[in-house]
C-alpha cells in the first residue's frame, strides 16, 4: 500500500540528524514520563522509534484516504449554511480519519493527551499531509495553534483548551480586517471589558481567516481605546461554544478549495484574554506567526513533493518522438531542478523546525519549573537566533520552490497539463497563495533584512563551510565557498550605496544568494552523509545556485541608485 | 450492555499485489515473495467490532488468530486500532489444517476464552477464498450466525441488528445473542491506526517471536501489556487427532495455474443481442456455467 512517508526515504534521513538528541533529551525531560504514560519513550532511541510509527500512521492517511478524497474536496469546498461554515463531505472523512488515528495535539504535552513530539516531527507530518492535499494541512495543520495558548495562556487555559485541540477539535487565528492585512497594526476589532459579566467582549469583522468556524480561535483585537497602534492590541481565546460570532462570506479562492477563508462577524462574543493586554501583536501574534510559517514551509514542501512526482510519472510514461519524454534535456533539466529544490527545501524546513525545537525546548524547562544553567541560557539564546534568522528564509524560499515546481509540472505535462482532469493544475492553483499568506515573500525579504545586513547569514554560511564534506563533494564545497565570497562582496556593494531605497530594493537579490547558499550548503552535507539519496540534487542545486547567485551579483555589481526612477513609476505618475 | 468480543482474523499472503514470483514452478502460492497482511476481509471485521465497543461503554474487544508465531503482527495491528487483547494460536500441530480443523482450533479457543456474547470474522481469506470458517465456529459452538454483514447497526436487549449484503440489495435482520457474524468486504473500511497506542504496543511481542538477544527485554517485566498470549493445542486442551494435517479431510488433488491475459478487449452495448452473444461465449468458454 501506498505510503506518503515510507515512500520517500528522503524524510527519514533527518532524523539521525545528531541535533535529534539534543532535541528527544530535551523534549522528553529525561525521559521521565515513561513511569506515569504508557505510550512515552524510555529512551532516544524509543522516542525515534515513535516518531516513526506516527509519521508512518500519517504517511498511512494521507496516501490512503486525504489523497483518494483530495480531487472531489477541491470541487465541492466548503459552504455556507445559516451563518455556519459547512465543511466538504470528504474534508469532514479526512478529519475524522485523522481523529481517529489520534494525530491532534502532535506537539502537545501528554498531560494534556497530546503526542509530545517537536516541531520538526509535526513538520514532517505536515508536509506529509500537505502532499496528499493542501487545503486539508491548512485545517490540521492549525492545530499548531495550541504551542500559543500552551506558552501564553495560564495554567486553567491550558487545561480547559489544550485537551479539547488533542482530542481534534480545530483552531484558528483570527488576525486579518479589511484594512489590516500585512500591516497588523492597524487591526480594529474591539475588545471592550464587560463589568456586570466579568469578561470581555468582542465587535468588529474579521476578514480572510482560514478555517474561521474553528472550535477555538486566536483572536488579534484593540483592548486599549483610543490606541491606533500595535501596542493597544492583545490577544484573546473565543470559543466557539459561547457563541457571538457568525461567518458571513465564505471566499470563492483561485486554490485551496477546501480550505474555508471566511469573513467572520463579531457581536457582543464573549472571550477570554491569553497572557497580558497590549501584548498581543508584538509578543504573542509574533510567536504565531514564526510557527505559521513553519507551517507553510511545511505545506510548500508537500507540494513540491506532489508535484515533482507526478511530473515525473507523466514524463516516464508519456512518449514523443519515438522515446518517453524524461530522455528529452529540456524535460529532464526541469525535473532535477524541481528535485532538487524539493530537497533544498526540506533539508532547510527541518534544519529549521529543529533550531525552534532547541530553543523552545529549553524555554520549556524553565516553564515547568527547571532553571536554565548559564550554558543552557547560552544555548537556548543561540538556537533562537538561529530560528529567527531562518523562518524567514524557510517560509518565502520553500513557497517560491511550490510554485515553481507547480509549473514546471504543467510544462511537463504539456498540453494535458491545462486539462483541469490532471492534477498538476491543481497543485498550481492551490500553490499560488504559499508565497502570499502569512507574510508575502517581500515580507520575508524585510524580516531577513537585518540578517543579511548585519552579517548574521554571512556568519551561519562560514560556519557550514567549516563543517567536513564527502571527499567526493570537495569541488562542489569550493564552488559554493566562492559563492559565498561573491556573496560577501555584493553585501558590501549595497551597503557601500549608503541608500536606504536601493538597499531595500536590493534585499531580494541579497535574500535569494543567501539562501541558495545556505541550501547548497545544506544539500552538500546532506549528500555526504546519504550520497544515495542526495547526491544528484546537491549537484544540480549548487550549479543552479552558482547560476543565480553570479547573475545577482552582477546585477548589484552594475547597479546606481539612479536607475531606481526608471523603476518607479507610481511615484512619477504621482 | 458490556459485550466480550472476539474477532477471528487470520494473516494471509498479500494475494491482490501479485508480482511474477508470486507462483511456484510446481504451482503453489510462493509465501516468501508475497507480503504478509491482514487478511482484509477480517479489517472490516475489526470495525465493526470496535464500533460496537465504542456504542457498549464496558465492553472489549480480544484478537484471535492463528499461525505461526510471526502472525503475532496480526494481533499488533489489532491493538493498534483499539483492541484490548489477543491471543495467537501457534504450534506445529495446528500447521497444515483445512477449514474443518481450523474451525476446530478457532472454537476450542473461544470456548476456553469463555463467556463471549460477540465472534466477528470476514466474509472469507483471500488466500483461500472458502468463507466456511465463520459458519464452521458458529456451527461447533451452536452460536447463531450472519453471514454477509455490512454493519452491525446495534445491539439492545441481547438481540443484535444487522444489514447484510444479498444479491441485488442489502436485508435487516436480528440475531439473538451470543452470535457470530461474518462480515463483507463491502463494509465499512477499518479506521487507522492510532498513535498513541502505536506507541504503547510496538514491542508487544508473543514469547515465541522473540529473538534470543532482544533489544527489548528489559521493558517486559515493566509493561506487562507488552507479552502477548500463545496458545499451544495442549494450552486450549485440544484434541491432536482433530487439528492441523492429522485433523484435514481436505486433500489437495492437484493445483493448476490459470493466468487470465488481456490481450484484446471487445466492447458491447446493453442491447438485448450483445447480453445473449457475451452469455453465450462465457458459456461455451466455460467462465460461467
Amino acid at each position: 500500500m501506498a505510503n506518503y512517508y515510507t515512500d520517500h526515504p528522503e524524510i527519514a534521513f533527518y532524523l539521525q540528524d545528531p541535533l535529534m538528541r539534543r532535541i528527544t533529551e530535551l523534549r522528553e525531560k529525561g525521559f521521565t514520563e515513561s513511569k506515569e504514560f504508557d505510550y512515552a519513550p524510555v529512551n532516544h532511541e524509543d522516542c525515534i522509534e515513535n516518531y516513526k510509527r506516527v509519521l508512518e500512521i500519517v504517511g498511512d492517511v494521507a496516501a490512503n484516504i486525504i489523497e483518494p478524497n483530495s480531487e472531489s474536496v477541491d470541487l465541492e469546498g466548503p459552504h455556507l449554511e445559516n451563518g455556519r461554515m459547512k465543511y466538504a463531505s470528504k474534508t469532514v472523512e479526512n478529519l475524522e480519519a485523522t481523529r481517529k488515528a489520534g494525530l491532534w495535539g502532535i506537539t502537545m504535552p501528554r498531560r494534556y493527551g497530546g503526542l509530545n513530539c517537536p516541531n520538526v516531527i509535526f513538520s514532517m507530518a505536515s508536509e506529509i499531509v500537505s502532499a496528499a492535499d493542501a487545503s486539508f494541512q491548512n485545517i490540521w495543520s492549525l492545530q499548531s495553534c495550541a504551542d500559543t495558548l500552551y506558552e501564553f495562556g495560564n495554567d486553567d487555559q491550558r487545561e480547559r483548551f489544550i485537551p479539547r485541540i488533542c482530542a481534534g477539535e480545530t483552531m484558528s487565528m483570527d488576525l486579518t480586517e479589511p484594512d489590516a492585512g500585512s500591516d497588523l497594526q492597524r487591526v480594529m476589532l474591539k475588545a471592550s471589558w464587560d463589568e456586570k459579566e466579568n469578561c470581555w467582549r468582542l465587535n468588529g469583522v474579521k476578514r480572510f481567516i482560514t478555517n474561521g468556524d474553528s472550535d477555538v480561535h486566536l483572536v488579534l483585537a484593540r483592548s486599549e481605546e483610543g490606541t491606533r497602534d500595535g501596542r493597544g492590541l492583545s490577544m484573546f481565546i473565543y470559543d466557539k461554544r459561547q457563541g457571538g460570532v457568525n461567518v458571513r462570506h465564505i471566499e470563492h479562492k483561485l486554490g485551496i478549495h477546501g480550505s474555508p477563508t471566511c469573513e467572520l462577524t463579531y457581536k457582543d462574543a464573549k472571550a477570554e484574554l491569553c497572557g497580558s493586554t497590549r501584548l498581543g501583536l508584538i509578543k504573542y501574534v509574533m510567536a504565531l506567526m514564526n510557527g505559521a510559517r513553519l507551517g507553510i514551509g511545511a505545506q510548500s514542501t508537500g507540494l513540491s513533493q506532489e508535484a515533482y512526482n507526478e511530473a515525473r510519472k507523466y514524463a516516464a510514461v508519456r512518449a514523443q518522438f519515438g522515446q518517453t519524454i524524461e530522455h528529452f534535456p529540456g524535460v529532464y533539466d526541469m525535473l532535477s531542478r524541481m528535485k532538487a529544490k524539493l530537497d533544498a527545501s526540506r533539508s532547510l524546513l527541518y534544519k529549521t523546525a529543529s533550531y525552534v525545537d532547541v530553543y523552545k525546548s529549553l524555554e520549556d524547562v524553565e516553564r515547568c519549573g527547571s532553571k536554565l544553567t548559564p550554558e543552557q541560557r547560552q544555548e537556548c539564546k543561540k538556537y533562537n537566533r538561529l530560528a529567527d534568522a531562518f523562518t524567514p528564509i524557510c517560509k518565502g524560499m520553500t513557497s517560491e520552490y511550490a510554485n515553481q515546481n507547480a509549473y514546471d509540472a504543467v510544462s511537463v505535462h504539456g498540453g494535458s497539463g491545462f486539462i483541469m482532469e490532471y492534477k498538476c493544475q491543481r497543485l498550481m492553483r492551490d500553490a499560488r497563495i504559499f508565497s502570499i499568506y502569512e507574510g508575502t515573500t517581500q515580507l520575508q525579504v524585510v524580516a531577513a533584512a537585518r540578517y543579511i545586513f548585519n552579517g548574521t547569514y554571512l556568519g551561519i554560511i562560514r560556519e557550514m563551510l567549516e563543517e567536513t564534506f564527502a571527499p567526493e563533494f570537495a569541488a562542489l564545497k569550493e564552488k559554493v565557498s566562492a559563492l559565498a565570497d561573491t556573496y560577501e562582496k555584493s553585501i558590501e556593494a549595497v551597503k557601500a550605496l549608503d541608500n536606504q531605497e536601493a538597499q531595500d530594493f536590493l534585499a531580494r537579490r541579497l535574500y535569494d544568494m543567501t539562501g541558495e547558499i545556505i541550501m547548497s550548503l545544506l544539500l552538500l552535507h546532506d549528500a555526504s552523509l546519504a550520497p544515495e539519496l542526495f547526491a544528484d540534487s546537491a549537484r544540480v542545486y549548487s550549479l543552479m545556485a552558482e547560476e543565480n547567485v553570479i547573475g545577482k551579483a552582477a546585477y548589484i555589481e552594475h547597479f546606481s541608485p539612479e536607475n531606481l526612477s526608471a523603476f518607479q513609476t507610481v511615484k512619477k505618475e504621482a | 450492555m458490556k459485550l466480550k468480543i472476539v474477532v477471528l482474523a487470520k494473516q494471509v499472503p498479500d494475494t491482490r499485489n501479485v508480482g511474477k514470483d508470486a507462483m511456484t514452478p510446481e504451482g503453489t502460492v510462493n509465501r516468501a515473495a508475497l507480503p504478509a497482511i491482514f487478511n482484509p476481509d477480517d479489517l472490516n471485521a475489526l470495525e465493526q467490532a470496535l464500533r460496537l465497543k465504542e456504542q457498549n461503554p464496558g465492553s472489549t474487544v480480544g484478537v484471535l488468530t492463528m499461525g505461526p508465531p510471526r502472525a503475532g503482527e496480526i494481533i499488533r495491528q489489532g491493538l493498534y486500532r483499539g483492541a484490548d487483547t489477543g491471543w495467537l494460536l501457534t504450534d506445529r500441530l495446528f500447521a497444515g489444517a483445512d477449514t474443518l480443523a481450523t474451525s476446530y482450533a478457532l472454537a476450542t479457543a473461544i470456548r476456553k476464552i469463555g463467556d463471549v456474547d460477540v465472534v466477528i470474522g470476514g466474509r472469507q481469506a483471500i488466500d483461500g477464498d472458502t468463507a466456511q470458517v465463520g459458519p464452521q465456529v458458529a456451527q461447533k459452538l451452536g452460536l447463531n450466525q450472519v453471514t454477509y454483514a455490512e454493519e452491525i447497526l446495534g445491539i439492545s436487549g441481547g438481540k443484535a441488528t444487522i444489514r447484510r449484503h444479498i444479491d441485488g440489495g442489502t436485508e435487516t435482520v436480528e440475531a439473538p445473542l451470543p452470535l457470530l457474524v461474518t462480515v463483507n468486504g463491502s463494509a465499512a473500511p477499518c479506521r487507522p491506526q492510532h498513535a498513541k497506542l502505536v506507541m504503547k504496543y510496538k514491542y508487544a511481542t508473543c514469547p515465541l517471536e522473540r529473538p534470543a538477544e532482544d533489544p527489548h527485554a528489559g521493558l517486559y517485566a515493566q509493561r506487562p501489556y507488552l507479552t502477548l498470549t500463545q496458545w499451544s493445542v495442549a494450552d486450549i486442551d485440544g484434541d491432536t487427532a482433530q487439528c492441523g494435517l492429522a485433523g484435514s479431510p481436505t486433500k489437495v488433488k492437484s493445483v493448476v495455474n490459470i493466468a487470465f491475459q488481456a490481450k484484446e478487449s471487445k466492447t458491447l452495448s446493453a442491447s438485448d443481442a450483445d447480453v445473449e452473444g457475451l452469455i453465450k461465449e462465457l458459456l461455451a468458454e466455460k467462465i460461467i456455467g
